[in-house]
């Protein structure tokens, strides 16, 4: 697998998630500043987590603009696979890539705490080296997860399977008390309709090392390892 | 309008008639506002140390892993493989209390840029707050807008904050504690100091543009407050987290080149104390040429712009060959990047603007001569040693602990914490909460970092020597409780008005205490900061020492934490004499605030100290917490808690009585987990720490030697109940 992660300015995770792919991989992956613009050859791109320019407009908006974003919609439309994480995450929203939006907090604080999240799919790239329902551990460390959407998309992104994780409790029940951000249907990661392109809020790439506390984020970078080509 | 410049003025600034004098003296003319403006804050006590100084020379700093002692940015220890931890911890106390968020923001802000200034990544923060009666409405406001403005700080520049503590008491009402301190790594050949060099060498400026914040917040941290402080606030500089991270980026992208001879961060003071104390340090003249100064507003006098505090901005002298590289790697990070000045030999300061010169000075004098006090001081009198058997138990252990687990000061602060990324940067072994002292890898090494903030305030106000021993002896017992080796410590002391002769009484008495603490325990200072005049309309803070200190584990895997696992043998390491002077028990249970605060024997500490670690090092621990506020009762109720396991207590020695047994605050003394009591014990007394089993660890429930029991999670129940319900979620 050829991995490039893109950094924007204010970025802050970019080097966990370096971390994590070499785990899997065995090899550095490639940093993008966010001015490039030529991202042939990658099969994943990752767009990490941290306060890209500083949050300071609505989170994810200005990066969702960068040179670099016209690139990551090319590499998608060609059906390479993108992965963003946090603030990730937010920017694919903002980029219109994919759907609905990620609101304040509904405790209107930062949280940053482990959480469980239920796998709802394994057929994909991602989330293949987990089981179907499965529950792992996460951290989560944002002030703005609170994913929204209107009804109309929620109702799609269910009914088209699209949601990748959930909140839930250790036992993989879906409660209010597990949603600590409040989002719709605890919602915690989302896939574009060819499944190729994830976001989700919490972190896996800061659990892959026993020494950190555990390796739940593990098998989502396995599975990508494994599952798409040129990995070496 | 400018203002007259004379005595009158001078003493506005904060310059004693005498201080003035000495200024037209040094200058041989009247000086202008600049002139002016430059002496008062180099020679505030903010800058000067003038009162502190000549007690401070007293603590030892040196050892043979201690790279850099107190005079740099921050202090730098070897910690192997041919790397350095770099640290410090700075007060932003004053800043906090008129304006919370952007007090304790900014706070993290100045301690960060102290460490990367000096070539070092950032790779955790700490802070020890100390908030005011929490039945106060305001100490709530208070609360959650440091804790916010550290969060929002920390957690958008990208570094993780990883540990601190919190205490609440009265004598902070009008004056809140807010100690932030940050380490960093570097590689030991890779370390920036600040004396200038090179005559005709260019000074640059990066970061941030000047505007008008912040002018004089140096002389306003000098000084007490009244009922006016809250028109204080365009004192209070206001931080852009986002700028540091870039400026953070780029200063050690170009610190990867050899571009730098010498770089200073424009912290209290800004462009003054930075370009004085660079080219004072390196014993050269600078040249500054204000017109040059990125400024965010217009109209900017030099006054202004000299005395400016604006966030997030570094001074640096650079090979002048190498200027473009260094402006690329900046226009590249979209951020200012100015020559503002060159290098002298006129051993002068020579600040020009709009063509006039605002300010021309001898730097030596400046230095040399900058006030010195040593100020009277007073004793605090010695309180009587409690008699525990005098001291009636009303409550039983059950109630009582129930009821100390609760209380602000031993609450869990998982609400404050929850708010803190503890995490980012994927090095985090412990985290807040889970340990006596946060455990942070050190990338491309085996090693760890240990990391611990400490002081007891309510200790130091009753015998500031015996407290200043305390604090420091407990930052060394928390290291060494996660298996740590203690290496050295930076230390905040918080003090109120030195004027007053018995708290500079105080702040002596602490300094003997911590010396002394330092020695025995080969814990030097290495970096610190004083904070003095921490009173409002009158009334002084408890003296609050705070040491920050740290340690490193030679194999990262080998760390422990407090959370108890089933089946294990508890064993008491140290001796309990049963103190119950000072402790939480006599406060929150018995309503008093009383009596001498429990001695440390170093001797003792410091042999239980080694032991507890060589038995982490051998493997032999699986859980381990130290004896500290709350006593032994509390302790083993924190080390359930946090395991989610239930334990049985054996009664006690029948020479002390029960309460002072499990309550008492008695010093040197941890709780270990382990799988075999008798060997443990044997290995003690050949060590001499004196050892016992106290319990068995296993189920849900806490059962008391009393016979009362109580459910995990009715006592998690009752820990968490505060913030929650104080501030809500």
């Amino acid at each position: 697998m050829k991995a490039g992660i893109v950094t924007f300015p204010g970025i802050n995770r970019e080097r966990d998630m370096a971390i994590a792919l070499e785990a899997v991989c065995g090899k550095k992956p490639r940093m993008i500043w966010h001015t490039e613009t030529d991202l042939s050859g990658l099969d994943l791109v990752v767009l990490p987590g941290g306060f890209s320019y500083g949050d300071y407009l609505r989170c994810g908006a200005m990066a969702a603009q960068s040179p670099v974003m016209g690139a990551v919609r090319q590499h998608a439309a060609r059906g390479g696979y993108v992965l963003g994480v946090c603030n990730g995450f937010q920017i694919l929203v903002e980029a219109g890539m994919l759907p609905g939006a990620l609101l304040r907090n509904a405790t209107l604080r930062f949280i940053s705490a482990d959480c469980h999240l239920r796998v709802e799919r394994t057929d994909t790239v991602f989330a293949r080296h987990y089981q179907r329902g499965q529950v792992f551990r996460a951290p989560m460390a944002h002030g703005d997860g609170n994913y929204f959407a209107d009804p109309a998309t929620l109702d799609r992104l269910e009914g088209e399977n699209l949601v990748a994780f959930r909140y839930a409790t250790q036992s993989g029940e879906i409660t209010e008390a597990a949603n600590r951000n409040g989002s719709a249907r605890n919602i915690a990661g989302i896939y574009s309709e060819n499944l190729r392109v994830l976001g989700l809020m919490p972190h896996p790439e800061d659990l892959v090392d026993p020494l950190m506390g555990g390796t739940d984020g593990k098998p989502l970078f396995e599975g990508l390892a494994v599952a798409l080509p040129a990995c070496s | 309008m400018e203002r007259e410049v004379n005595q009158s003025l001078a003493r506005d600034f904060g310059l004693s008639a005498d201080e003035y004098a000495k200024v037209l003296d040094i200058l041989g003319r009247t000086p202008s506002l600049t002139e002016l403006g430059v002496f008062s804050v180099m020679w505030s006590e903010h800058c000067s140390y003038k009162s502190s100084r000549v007690w401070l020379r007293q603590l030892p700093t040196k050892a043979p892993w201690v790279v850099h002692g107190p005079g740099e940015n921050a202090g730098v220890v070897d910690i192997g493989h041919g790397l350095v931890a770099v640290f410090k911890m700075e007060s932003h106390n004053h800043p906090s209390f008129i304006e919370p968020y952007q007090g304790a923001a900014t706070g993290v802000g100045g301690i960060l840029r102290d460490v990367f200034t000096m070539g070092a990544r950032p790779i955790a923060n700490l802070n020890a707050l100390r908030f005011g009666n929490p039945a106060l409405p305001v100490t709530r406001r208070i609360v959650d807008g440091v804790v916010r403005g550290i969060g929002g700080y920390g957690n958008c520049v990208g570094v993780p904050t990883v540990g601190g503590e919190v205490n609440f008491h009265p004598a902070y009402d009008g004056n809140p504690l807010v100690n932030a301190m940050t380490v960093g790594v570097a590689p030991r050949e890779r370390i920036f100091l600040s004396a200038a060099a090179g005559v005709g060498n260019p000074v640059v400026y990066v970061g941030s543009k000047t505007g008008r914040d912040g002018i004089h917040g140096a002389t306003m941290a000098s000084a007490e407050f009244g009922s006016d402080a809250e028109e204080k606030r365009p004192t209070v500089q206001v931080g852009d987290p986002f700028t540091e991270k870039l400026l953070i980026e780029a200063c050690l992208e170009l610190m990867a080149t050899d571009a730098i001879v010498a770089i200073q961060d424009m912290g209290a003071a800004g462009l003054t104390s930075s370009s004085v104390e660079m080219a004072g340090k390196g014993g050269v003249g600078i040249e500054l040429d204000l017109d040059r100064v990125p400024q965010r507003e217009t109209g900017m006098t030099a006054y202004e712009m000299m005395l400016s505090e604006s966030q997030e901005r570094m001074l640096m002298v650079l090979r002048p060959d190498r200027e473009e590289t260094a402006r690329a790697i900046f226009a590249k990070w979209e951020l200012d990047f100015a020559v503002i000045g060159h290098l002298t030999d006129s051993g002068r300061i020579v600040v020009r603007h709009r063509g006039q010169v605002e300010a021309d000075i001898p730097l030596a004098p400046l230095a040399e001569q900058a006030p010195l006090y040593h100020r009277p001081t007073a004793e605090t009198p010695k309180q009587p040693i409690l008699n525990a058997a005098r001291i009636e138990d009303r409550y039983g252990l059950g109630r009582a602990l129930e009821r100390l687990v609760a209380c602000p000061d031993l609450c869990s602060r998982a609400w404050i914490w929850d708010q803190y990324d503890a995490l980012v940067g994927g090095q985090t072994i412990r985290r807040p909460g889970t340990a006596d002292a946060a455990v942070v890898k050190v990338e491309g090494a085996p090693i760890a970092l240990a990391l611990t903030t400490d002081c007891t305030p309510r200790y130091c106000a009753a015998d500031p020597e015996e407290g200043g021993k305390q604090a420091v002896a407990e930052a060394w017992r928390n290291l060494c409780a996660v298996g740590a080796r203690p290496l050295a410590l930076t230390d905040n002391l918080n003090f109120g008005n030195p004027e007053k002769p018995e708290v500079m009484g105080q702040f002596a008495a602490s300094i003997r205490g911590m010396a002394a603490a330092c020695e025995a325990l080969s814990f030097p200072v290495v970096s610190g900061n004083v904070s003095l005049y921490n009173e409002t309309n009158g009334r002084p803070i408890l003296p609050t020492p705070a040491i920050g200190g740290l340690g490193v584990l030679e194999d990262a895997s080998r760390s422990v934490g407090i959370a108890l696992r089933p089946w294990l043998d508890l064993v008491l390491v140290g001796a309990t004499r049963g103190w119950l002077g000072q402790s939480l028990w006599l406060r929150e249970i018995a309503g008093r605030e009383e009596g001498a605060p429990p001695p440390v024997d170093l001797q003792a500490e410091r042999a239980a100290g080694e032991f507890v670690r060589a038995q982490i090092e051998a493997g032999a621990v699986r859980a381990c917490h130290d004896v500290s506020d709350g006593g032994l009762l509390v302790a083993i109720a924190e080390m359930a808690m946090a395991g989610g396991v239930g334990a049985r207590l054996f009664t006690g020695p029948r020479d002390v009585p029960q309460h002072a047994f499990w309550f008492g605050e008695d010093q040197g003394r941890y709780v270990l987990a382990v799988g075999d009591a008798p060997e443990l014990i044997r290995a003690a007394e050949r060590s001499g720490v004196p050892a016992m089993r106290i319990g068995t660890s296993g189920g849900r429930d806490l059962t008391l030697p009393d016979g009362g029991t109580l459910p995990i999670a009715r006592l998690r129940e009752a820990h968490e109940r505060f913030f929650n319900e104080w501030i809500g979620a």
